[in-house]
């Protein structure tokens, strides 16, 4: 069913399937199959490009459709709370790229890794997160799924496959080198996805990562979310090549639109079976982010607004979903508007269990530097400071260090804001 | 932050007569350049400045913040040498604390201009600048993405062995790199952490912090004609909350000289950066309960004065050491042994180091990691009362 055809450089969204047909809405069961084509043809380097035509069904069309808009309403949420001062440290939203999480969550399984940098709020939710765990990490909250100890760039998942969110550009790439290594030494069918962004792509470990992953044929996948600017800096004026799908030389690559959850499927299903054949792969996901790149960068001075809404008027992978569900008659309009509302409140109540979990316990501080009993004893350092003190701070810590079953009988927590 | 408003104003004429020149070679560092590559041009900054210190002699400058005073420094620095460049990530846009702001439109993009985000490249590439005789000045966006150019071979295995290794045929004294270090409040693991320890280890590179606007302005033009590479590390914390007059002239102050801010007889307070505001309260408290404190701020801290340290603690008998990064091998470490080293009989009280914890930097706990004045007060009465 070929129903979205491209032309512009904006590769608007057809028209054609922007009708809605309330009237003739179906029960659908989840054997139906529903084959949609890609919004533009992949571009392949040194492989054959994948099948324009994506089979799916009206259950996955469905939740791709809820997904992505919680997805979209957690980052606006979140947003809205790191303006309130309820998030502190620094936030990377993902709204505008939510196509690519939702896209390959859908070819592969949690036993498939994923490792990402701090731009990992919808990739946690993708790999099974819930939302409270992701507002509770951003808000540093006990119930966070880093216990708080994170913040919004440190999310992980281990039953998810999900090895994290990474502080420093292009580190994670090489870790997840290692982590295929360890999935083809112990024979599993599974492959690891290293996501990086097209300003990592210039960092020089990327090209160590790729040479060893190449050269023994790992089940690697390294996935560039091109969103076009890192940071402030165009990709152009930062890439003598910003084709990253060809960067690998000697890799193949594939360019896809990363704005088309259909196309991130199809891509990931066939890199997936690449890379269990023959080694690693690179994929390009021609994406784009909506928000600055980190909170305190408004997102506007270095493209224009013009830029940005059209972007939104005519590639936003949510607008995309919602008309395919409509062109294919699963939902109606109003029902679409319902699921969205579902959502608002299912991520208003997230927020409000999210800030009624207590922050970490003082001890936390110390737990995690080493493996308990094999690592440095802190009180000791606490001891010299606290020798001839009358300090609440010293108080506190001393309190704190002599465990949790004493100290969550107490009735006030502590919380390290207020302790000074 | 007003108390850094209350730091004594360095003594202008006085520090310039002994500026880089003669302090460093006193030190056995940096001896005369020889045959005019980057960096013999220290004794002709010097003079200059004499006489516009002649000229300017009780000139003030605007109020103005860290940010700005570093922004200024630039200014002259690439206005003052045409093969002066400053390149970093995102900095022809002014950088993300706008450190760089207006250089691009002033000097060219050929002169100030963005780098990809590739932190060993922009190190390596300032070293091969520098080695043409060039003033390089690096920007790395935060001190926590300094580590790609740490390890692998850039600022410890190529900067700072250069002139050593080639028999004094090449350097690369004319790279300065600049970067933002320490607590913001809230800026959790990789946009706080302070890596200072890490540079003093390595012989052959300098390592500068600033205090203020004013020392921040000096000191960076110091570092950026200093005949060797040099790591500045900048309190970002200070970037806004510092803000003092600074004198809008071309000045430098000299390197591996400590400066006593707070004269004191019963304790010596050592520190750097904005760690000294945070001690500098910490005296006025110990003061109201009968305690004199000495402070200084170090400033260079490789190579550092341990001269004006020594006499202090001769002095006063009593030394604490105070930064934000990790106690464990942290300088305050070397600071101390030195001190014990040349201090022994005259020491009243062991060495008190009120650091940073040995935890990685968090993030919601940052108030209780953090060297706090209270922790800073409780050390000088228990060293006091010992």
């Amino acid at each position: 069913m070929a129903l979205i055809h491209r032309s512009s450089i904006l590769k608007p969204l057809s028209t054609a399937a922007a009708a809605s047909f309330p009237s003739l809405r179906r029960p659908f069961s989840s054997s139906d199959t529903i084959t949609v084509e890609t919004s533009i043809p992949f571009t392949a380097h040194n492989c054959d490009p994948p099948s324009r035509s994506v089979e799916t069904s009206p259950a996955e069309l469905m939740s791709f459709f809820r997904d992505m808009a919680t997805m979209r309403r957690m980052e606006i949420a979140a947003d809205s709370l790191y303006k309130a001062k309820l998030i502190r440290g620094f936030c990377h939203l993902y709204d505008g790229q939510e196509a690519v999480a939702i896209g390959m969550e859908a070819a592969i399984t949690r036993k498939d890794c994923i490792i990402t940098a701090y731009r990992d709020h919808c990739l946690f939710l993708g790999r099974g997160g819930t939302l409270v765990e992701a507002f509770s990490e951003l808000m540093g909250r006990q119930a966070g799924c880093s216990k708080g100890k994170g913040g919004s760039m440190h999310f992980y998942k281990k039953e998810g496959g999900f090895y994290g969110g990474h502080g420093i550009v292009g580190a994670q790439v090489p870790l997840g080198i290692g982590l295929a290594f360890a999935q083809k030494y112990s024979k599993e069918d599974h492959v690891t996805f290293a996501l990086y962004g097209d300003g990592a792509a210039n960092q020089g470990q990327l090209f160590e990562a790729l040479n060893m992953a190449a050269l023994w044929d790992l089940p690697a996948i390294l996935v560039c979310e091109n969103n076009h600017y890192g940071m402030g800096t165009a990709e152009w004026r930062a890439a003598k090549s910003p084709a990253y799908y060809k960067r690998g030389d000697y890799v193949p690559g594939l360019k896809v639109d990363g704005m088309d959850a259909f196309a991130v499927k199809q891509a990931c299903k066939f890199a997936k079976e690449h890379a269990l054949k023959n080694g690693p792969l690179i994929l390009e996901m021609d994406t784009y982010r909506y928000h600055g790149h980190s909170m305190s960068d408004p997102g506007s001075t270095y493209r224009t607004r013009d830029e940005i809404s059209g972007v939104r008027q005519e590639r936003d992978p949510l607008e995309r979903i919602r008309k395919l569900v409509l062109s294919h008659d699963l939902a109606t309009e109003k029902e679409l508007k319902d699921i969205e509302k579902e959502v608002r409140k299912e991520v208003d109540d997230a927020i409000a269990q999210a800030k009624e979990s207590p922050m970490p316990e003082p001890f936390e501080l110390f737990t995690n530097v080493y493996v308990k009993d094999f690592g440095v004893e802190m009180i000791w350092h606490l001891e010299q400071i606290g020798k001839n003190s009358e300090l609440c701070f010293l108080e506190k810590i001393q309190l704190a260090t002599s465990g949790p079953t004493r100290h969550q009988k107490k009735k006030n927590r502590i919380s390290p804001n207020k302790c000074f | 932050m007003t108390s850094l408003r209350r730091f004594p104003r360095f003594d202008f004429a006085s520090k310039f007569t002994t500026t880089s020149c003669t302090s460093s070679s006193r030190r056995g560092f940096s001896t005369t350049t020889s045959s005019g590559s980057s960096g013999g041009s220290c004794t002709e900054y010097a003079l200059t400045l004499q006489q516009q210190q002649q000229l300017e002699s009780g000139s003030t400058g605007k109020s103005i913040n860290l940010f700005s005073a570093i922004n200024q420094a630039l200014h002259i620095a690439l206005d003052s040498d045409p093969r002066a460049y400053v390149f970093g990530e995102d900095v022809s846009f002014g950088g993300v604390f706008r450190c760089t702001t207006g250089l691009a439109d002033r000097f060219g993009k050929q002169r100030v201009f963005n780098t990809p985000l590739c932190e060993q490249g922009i190190v390596g590439f300032g070293i091969g600048l520098a080695a043409m005789g060039n003033r390089a000045i690096a920007e790395i966006q935060f001190a926590d993405y300094i580590y790609p150019a740490f390890d692998q071979a850039c600022i410890v295995n190529e900067a700072a062995k250069f002139r050593y290794r080639s028999g004094n045929q090449f350097n690369c004294g004319g790279l300065t790199i600049r970067a933002p270090y320490g607590a913001v409040g809230h800026g959790g693991h990789y946009h706080s952490q302070s890596p200072e320890a890490f540079f003093c280890h390595v012989p052959g590179i300098k390592v500068v912090i600033p205090r203020c606007p004013s020392q921040a302005k000096g000191l960076l033009l110091s570092c950026i004609r200093d005949p060797n590479p040099v790591v500045f590390f900048e309190p970002k914390w200070l970037y806004r909350l510092a803000v003092e007059e600074v004198p809008e002239h071309d000045y430098m102050l000299p390197l591996s000289e400590a400066e006593v801010i707070r004269e004191g007889s019963d304790i010596t307070l050592v520190g750097w950066g904005a760690q000294l505001s945070v001690m500098e309260q910490a005296c006025v408290e110990a003061e109201k309960e009968g305690i004199s404190c000495e402070l200084i701020d170090l400033k260079t801290l490789l190579p550092w004065d341990k001269e004006t340290v020594e006499a202090s603690v001769c002095k006063t008998g009593r030394l604490l050491i105070s930064h934000e990064a990790p106690v464990t091998g942290g300088f305050g470490a070397e600071i101390s042994a030195s001190i014990v080293e040349r201090c022994f009989l005259r020491l009243e009280a062991p060495v008190a180091r009120i650091c940073g914890l040995d935890t990685p930097f968090p993030l919601v706990f940052e108030p209780f990691y953090m060297p706090t004045k209270n922790k800073i007060l409780d050390a000088i009465k228990s060293t006091v009362n010992y």
